[in-house]
């Protein structure tokens, strides 16, 4: 799995980093900030979780 | 308007059922009936509100979710076809802009200016001193008379002692921002009351802004006087709108989901006991998301307008129709949640609505779920023989507030 984030689009709603910390932070502002590009299979669950609440679409998921 | 549009929305409105519509007697945490109906035979219908104007009425999470997302939706209130609230919505929110009804880019530059204290790890450095105020409350109540009521002694409080620290705003001033709040979100007011509510909280803000900039403190409203209005960004009136829409948004909100969620969990005792004999963090986590997605507070529907002509489920929602999403019933919707009238707190309900959804999603969440976390992890276990001291018959709602909740929980222990 491959995850990409839309910095511009982000409105620091903090849910992907309730979902999945492994993954996913926020910089001083609260955007979010990727930790994780690649994350290994015991992610994948929370990250879709993520994708699938962040409230303006900047996650987006690749699977490879 | 002219006369003959205006008989013409007439004629096309009749028929069509009203909205608002009541809840059921004896289910004060149920949707009304109504809009149950309209979710399984209608999930996107045309309804008639207060001013005769027919906007949309959404109730299927999928498509309230779509739309929300949608950049063909507007939330900009000054638009022809947005559909107010109330005469008293109306006059306030055309009178005063902010960026909850504003669309991007202003919408995204003015938000991001507040966004950082309610990063996730800001607000879990809050935690110790949001458990502080919990636990100095509840010392009080048990030292003090019983009954007593929970609103006034301990609902109301934490939200306000939390969001003034945050903003820098004295606590002693409390009765004024809370007392013009309440008219501010009530639906009987009138255009002139809420007017004269949002003038008092903005001369308020204004003043306290000003005196900020020339004594900053560790606080939001100092960082927006000097980073913000000393530049130049924003006025100071702006600033003044943006912290009433804080200081507001900030307290009533959590106040009701503390006291309408105390109700609840009392009148399901077995949820209660799962909550107050939990453990693990991640219970009472869940029983937050559950709580928020049962009782909705938000009540009144998040209200926008079409920019464009918008295809969605088998109808043409067009350039310039109002649009009223019921994030309530959306969170009943049987295609999201099994079993959806059931109040289950070992349920996985964190893709809720009751925060909204899209760039508008609740500022405040991440700060509402610390609160709340602390409040109901704290008060049950602290207070195990916690009991309502009337008749939920007894008991006032908030039917005529836009956002709902009790206006007195009288309980005793
Ligand atoms: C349980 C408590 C809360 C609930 C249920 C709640 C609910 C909501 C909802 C439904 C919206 C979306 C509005 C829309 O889409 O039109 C919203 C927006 C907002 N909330 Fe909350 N809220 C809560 C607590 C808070 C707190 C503690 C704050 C703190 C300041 C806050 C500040 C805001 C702000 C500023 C917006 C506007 C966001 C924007 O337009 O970008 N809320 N809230
Ligand atoms: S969930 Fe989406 S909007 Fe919220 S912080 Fe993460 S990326 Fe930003």
């Amino acid at each position: 799995m491959r995850v990409e984030v839309d910095q511009p689009k982000c409105v620091a709603s903090g849910q992907c980093v309730l979902m999945a910390p492994a993954v996913f932070d926020q910089d001083d502002d609260g955007i979010v900030l990727l930790l994780d590009e690649r994350p290994t299979a015991e992610h994948h669950d929370d990250v879709r979780e993520a994708a699938a609440v962040c409230p303006a679409a900047a996650i987006r998921l690749e699977q490879e | 308007m002219t006369e003959a549009q205006t008989e013409a929305q007439a004629g096309a409105a009749v028929g069509l059922p009203h909205h608002p519509s009541p809840r059921a007697a004896g289910c004060p945490f149920d949707p009304p009936p109504a809009l149950h109906a309209l979710q399984s035979d209608k999930p996107l219908a045309k309804v008639r509100i207060w001013d005769g104007s027919t906007p949309w009425l959404i109730t299927g999470y999928d498509h309230l979710r779509s739309l929300l997302g949608d950049p063909r939706i507007s939330s900009d209130a000054t638009r022809p076809g947005y559909p107010h609230r109330t005469a008293g919505t109306k006059a306030g929110d055309q009178a005063r802009r902010t960026f909850i009804t504003m669309d991007d880019p202003d919408h995204a530059r003015l938000r991001r200016m507040v966004t950082a204290p309610f990063a996730i790890k800001k607000m879990e450095a809050l935690r110790p001193s949001i458990q502080k105020i919990v636990d100095d409350l509840i010392d009080e109540m048990l030292a003090g008379p019983k009954p007593v009521d929970l609103v006034e002694a301990f609902a109301l409080p934490v939200p306000s002692l939390v969001i003034c620290a945050l903003l820098g705003v004295p606590y002693e001033d409390h009765d004024l921002f809370q007392r013009n709040t309440k008219v501010v979100v009530r639906r009987t007011s009138t255009p002139e009351q809420v007017l004269a509510a949002l003038t008092t909280l903005t001369d308020y803000l204004d003043d306290l802004l000003a005196a900020k900039r020339a004594h900053p403190q560790d606080d939001l409203l100092s960082v927006l006087a000097t980073e913000r209005v000393a530049t130049g960004e924003m006025t100071r009136r702006e600033a003044a709108e943006m912290g009433v829409l804080l200081l507001g948004a900030g307290h009533e909100t959590t106040a009701n989901m503390i006291a309408l969620g105390t109700l609840a969990l009392l009148q399901h005792p077995d949820q209660l006991a799962l909550i107050r004999d939990a453990e693990d963090p991640k219970t009472v986590a869940g029983a937050v998301e559950e709580l928020l997605r049962y009782l909705n507070i938000t009540h009144s529907g998040r209200r926008r307008v079409a920019l464009e002509d918008i295809e969605i489920g088998g109808e043409v929602i067009r350039a310039g129709d109002g649009v009223v999403f019921a994030n309530d019933i959306a969170n009943r919707d049987p295609k999201a949640f099994p079993a959806p009238d059931q109040l289950d707190i070992t349920r996985d309900a964190r893709r809720h609505v009751a925060f909204g959804y899209g760039v508008h999603q609740c500022l405040g969440q991440p700060l509402a779920r610390v609160e709340l976390q602390v409040v109901y992890n704290t008060l049950y276990s602290r207070i195990p023989t916690l009991a309502l001291a009337t008749d939920v018959d007894h008991l006032e709602f908030k039917h005529d507030g836009f956002v709902y909740g009790v206006y007195e929980l009288p309980v005793t222990w």
